[in-house]
């Protein structure tokens, strides 16, 4: 077994954990190996593995379920969880720090990287955000493009985390439906961007595109062409005892913990919160449309997913009736060429499909943003990992982890 | 010496039986080779079912539509470099996936194909099938302590509890199995009175057991033998640890199961073991509840004119095969590429056509039906093994042994004290 | 009201400039968003509590937001979160300002469920003040707070487990402060852990 002791070696073993990013001995003043774990408290460290019945498991940066470069560690004893550590910023490319050295519009395309699978919705919120720093408003046209592309991309990403999920949880054919089924969105993404992933679909007052011969007529279709697919999706899970065992009860998160942990989304929703901010505090021609806030009563992985759901659904319903509504006019605002904000700050929030996507950004009248601050809708509810896991086995950890459904790059930035 | 050779072949038993050590040689190589073969084409079609269960493809360059992969699969691991960890056991590891590969495939002595297509018939013929076969649960543990690693050695623990609690539940199923090889319930459920059924424990009596009694013991007593029959389906899968039941070998779970260690052939003896275990305990469900190697509806459907007709889809099969095959070839793309894997399908269905047109031979027909049927049974439930893997989740590790030890096991009980009630009392 | 901020006036064409007696009219520039005073029954209240703590409390582009002293920062969150029923911490970040003498803006953005309202909390610390941790108030403060360290360099007393979060655990220097480079990294870091010259 080597030297095994949990504690003295810097690295678990582990295959995976192969990363060269891991310091060989970072600070010299603190470099003791419990560095990671200091808030996990590992009692006895100097029982030898089979001894001591606590183990520190790694489950490393590369790892087939944790949505990108996520590094857990994980306190057992035995099979259940004690307490996690979360390792992250493997993904953190400095975003807020270049934002400071870009004009606003060249600003722009940076915001898709974050969360790139929402990759609409980060520029949506962007953009409204600078558009009130500016003080004007997109007009109707655009408003209602906007709904649209950010309502299918909602649905996409939905789509991505049901696949994955499922797959984390051992059931492989959904994913390969969801990714099917996801391709008729990122088709439409193309066609109008000519991007299907990293999308820069709008600008600073308005969309810069016009939306292209047949886009209703494709949108349509689409919103025929799926609700189908979603009562796939709902056949091979919802009522399958497999998957009713490891999703109820799993994972639970109470409102008030939800609440004072910050986390937003569909994972307070399942919490009972009915909350969103599409109709809390609408933006973007949301207040034009009829839709639903479906939420759940337990808090378990059960109703996070069932609330996903639901939402797929009802963004079907706010495409069907944006498309129908669309009025004519101008799709872009009198915006300046060069940019300048006068001196102040504004925060401006959106309902992104993980949670509240914050932008605050500070402008010192100059065509640079003095400051851009992304509050990450994964990295808060990344935090309440350990809240959900204490007491759960380890197979729990991996389906937690799906079911809050985090992009590290947003994590990271 | 050829009439050594030539006596055996008059005679109606097992060359185990009648002490044949030629014919039993023979009998061996077909029965491993079958198994060889049959291993590889449970490869292939696990990969192409799963594939299309998911809306792709799945093999389609190695060889036509990916026939030839399981070839390339078998050589890439042959030539792959030998790892053994640091510190492991070398003996222990060496031996661990020999005692896996023993086990599963020194159970096939006994695995009745015809009342005398069997290497040998041991009268405690079942009790050898699971007793050989939980020798797995050795080489497992071995595997996972010899590659000194605590991710194996936790995932070949977690494997080894499994198989151990589906074996209690296993074993019930297949006691109230045999169990009904001697109750013969007068005249209740169909069954014709004044047959006195004895006890037997062995794979060809058990059959014959069936065919005396004129029912299948899946619908004997019924709902019981299906009952009984669920279970050991259920068990069985959870046995050779499959999908749903696959934790300790999933990729994405932390223990990466007890063969993360083994590369290369090592690897593939592993995988070996596990198909060879999976049709081995197929077989024994076909055995015990599906009537063998009888051809459907033996009882509802009799006479001469019905033994003709279903003696005629072994060759009608081999036929539709060869037809698929000629519709692949009309359908492949009509590039110079192609050329090869065009020739190659079609030489493949022209094969399988030939085959089909020798199964309509008489002499043949008589003597392969028995084996036919047995092999499509058992090709049914390889099926299912992969639509189980395609459809469902995954059980925690917690939950699944509930399922085995406070679920299948008090059922299996329950079962087991019915039939034996019924059986005497009716 | 949508606001068209105009370039440098220029006389309307048409008219020579050099006309006598005839100034060019110089299109006035619109007023832009200026921040006006917030009044509402929170803010008189607490105006009434902590007097010249709270230093000012304006609405900017529909905005509210509170500019308090650092001293009374801790209760007023405490304040805000039972009293006033805030109990969604939205985010925590900082600004630098290297040219003012307290060199930080330190931001917390509140929520609250009931009410449906939003609002910013202001502070202003020198480099190397320490301010009391939100932790205790909302839990959501953990990680946010981290990040501010990790960003800015501002220690919060009180907090669990204050270490860099983002970036790695030996990493020099606090990458949003004004005077860090764009492209600078902890060469010694790279270079000790990565193996690597750095490469920009």
């Amino acid at each position: 077994m080597g030297a095994g002791q949990p504690g003295d070696r810097e690295r678990p073993i582990n295959m995976t954990d192969r990363t060269i990013t891991d310091p060989k001995g970072d600070d010299p003043k603190t470099a003791d190996s419990t560095r990671f774990l200091s808030h996990l408290e590992l009692d006895q460290p100097d029982k030898t593995f089979l001894d001591s019945n606590e183990l520190v498991i790694n489950m490393g940066p590369q790892h087939p379920a944790t949505h990108g470069v996520l590094r857990v560690i994980l306190k057992l004893d035995g099979e259940q969880v004690l307490g996690t550590e979360c390792v992250i910023g493997y993904l953190h490319r400095g975003v807020e720090k270049i934002a400071e050295h870009r004009t606003y519009t060249m600003f722009n395309p940076y915001v898709d990287r974050m969360d790139y699978v929402a990759a609409v919705s980060n520029g949506l919120g962007y953009c409204e955000a600078v558009e009130k720093l500016l003080n004007i408003e997109a007009p109707p046209r655009a408003r209602y493009i906007r709904v649209i592309l950010t309502e299918l991309n909602r649905l996409a990403s939905h789509q991505l985390w049901l696949g994955t999920h499922a797959l984390d949880i051992g059931a492989m054919t959904p994913l390969f439906y969801t990714f099917r089924d996801r391709e008729e969105i990122l088709k439409i993404f193309e066609k109008y961007c000519g991007a299907r992933l990293t999308t820069h679909a709008f600008r600073i007052g308005g969309c810069q595109y016009e939306t292209y011969e047949g886009f209703e007529r494709d949108v349509i279709k689409f919103l025929d062409f799926v609700p189908p697919k979603i009562d796939e999706y709902e056949e091979l899970l919802t009522t399958n005892r497999i998957w009713l065992e490891r999703t109820k009860g799993v994972g639970v998160i109470s409102k008030a913990d939800a609440i004072a942990l910050g986390v937003t989304g569909p994972v307070l929703r399942a919490s009972g919160v009915k909350w969103d901010l599409r109709k809390a505090q609408p933006y973007a021609a949301y207040s034009d449309f009829d839709f639903e806030v479906p939420i759940g009563a337990n808090g378990d992985t059960y109703d996070r997913y069932s609330v996903r759901m639901e939402e797929m659904r009802q963004s079907l319903r706010i495409i069907r009736q944006a498309v129908e509504k669309i009025p004519e006019g101008p799709i872009m605002a009198k915006v300046p060429k060069v940019m300048k904000p006068p001196v102040g700050e504004v925060y401006h929030s959106i309902e992104a499909p993980k949670g509240e996507l914050g932008y605050f950004i500070v402008s010192d009248g100059s065509t640079q943003p003095y400051r851009v601050r992304v509050r990450p809708p994964s990295f808060v509810n990344l935090q309440a990992l350990d809240n959900m896991v204490r007491g759960a086995l380890v197979a729990d950890v991996i389906a937690v982890i799906g079911t809050l459904d985090i992009v590290l790059g947003e994590v990271d930035r | 010496m050829l009439n050594y050779i030539t006596s055996y072949l008059s005679s109606n038993t097992t060359p185990g039986q009648a002490g044949n050590v030629f014919w039993a040689l023979i009998y061996i190589l077909v029965v491993f080779g079958g198994i060889s073969v049959a291993v590889m084409a449970m490869n292939w079609l696990e990969r192409k079912a799963l594939a299309h269960f998911q809306i792709r493809l799945g093999p389609m360059r190695v060889g036509p539509h990916g026939l030839l992969q399981p070839i390339a699969d078998a050589i890439k691991l042959m030539t792959k470099e030998d790892i053994i960890p640091a510190e492991a056991d070398k003996f222990v590891f060496w031996i661990a996936p020999l005692i896996i590969l023993c086990a599963s495939f020194a159970v096939y002595i006994v695995v009745p194909f015809g009342p005398t297509h069997a290497i040998t018939d041991l009268n405690i013929g079942i009790l050898f099938m699971l007793g050989v076969s939980s020798l797995s649960v050795l080489g497992i543990v071995m595997a996972g302590w010899a590659s000194n690693s605590h991710y194996p050695l936790i995932g070949a623990l977690r494997s080894s509890a499994q198989m151990v609690s589906y074996e209690v539940a296993m074993g019930m199923a297949v006691v109230s199995a045999i169990l009904m090889t001697s109750l013969h319930g007068l005249g209740a459920y169909g069954v014709g009175a004044g047959t006195s059924g004895t006890g037997t424990l062995s794979m060809i009596g058990i059959v014959q057991a069936q065919q005396e009694q004129h029912v299948w013991f899946l619908f004997k007593f019924f709902p019981l033998g299906f009952i009984a029959f669920g279970i050991f389906a259920i068990a069985m899968v959870a046995e050779t640890n499959r999908a749903p039941f696959d934790l300790p070998e999933a990729e994405s779970e932390l223990t990466a199961g007890f063969h993360t260690e083994y590369s290369g052939l090592r690897w593939s003896l592993f995988m070996l073991g596990e198909y060879a275990a999976m049709i081995a305990v197929s077989s024994i469900a076909v055995t015990l509840w599906l009537g063998g190697w009888y051809r459907p509806f033996p009882n509802t459907l009799t006479g001469e004119t019905w033994d003709l007709v279903f003696s005629l889809f072994p060759g009608l099969t081999f036929l539709a095969l060869a037809a698929i095959a000629f519709v692949g070839v009309r359908r492949m793309p009509k590039h110079p590429y192609f050329r090869v894997q065009t020739l190659g399908l079609a030489g493949f269905g022209v094969v399988l056509g030939v085959i089909g047109l020798i199964l309509f031979v008489p002499p043949v027909r008589d003597r392969i039906q028995d084996i036919f049927w047995f092999v499509a049974k058992v090709a049914g439930f390889m099926y299912l093994y992969i639509w189980y893997r395609a459809t469902f989740p995954r059980y925690r590790f917690d939950q699944l042994m509930k399922v085995g030890w406070k679920v299948l096991l008090p059922i299996g009980i329950g079962v087991l004290i019915l039939t034996a009630v019924l059986g005497v009392v009716l | 009201m949508p606001e068209e901020p105009k370039s440098p006036t220029l006389p309307p064409s048409g008219e020579p400039k050099s006309t006598a007696g005839h100034a060019p009219a110089v299109p006035a520039k619109p007023a832009g968003p200026v921040p006006i005073p917030w009044d509402s029954a929170m803010v008189g209240k607490l105006k009434g509590q902590y007097g010249s703590g709270i230093r000012e409390a304006n609405t900017y582009l529909g905005q509210n937001y509170m500019v308090v002293e650092p001293s009374i920062v801790s209760e007023l969150l405490q304040i805000l979160r039972d009293r006033e029923q805030f109990d969604y911490c939205v985010d925590v970040t900082a600004v630098h300002y290297p040219q003012r003498e307290k060199q930080f803006d330190l931001i917390w953005i509140l929520y609250s469920f009931p009410r449906n309202e939003r609002i910013r909390v202001k502070t202003m610390i020198a480099d190397g003040e320490r301010v009391p941790s939100a932790v205790p108030i909302w839990a959501t403060a953990n990680w946010l707070e981290r990040e501010v360290f990790d960003m800015f360099g501002i220690r919060f007393d009180g907090h669990p487990d204050l270490k860099r979060i983002l970036l790695p655990d030996g990493w020099k220097g606090h990458p949003l402060r004004k005077d860090y480079g764009i492209i600078q990294q902890d060469q010694e870091w790279v270079q000790a852990n990565l193996g690597i010259e750095s490469g920009q």
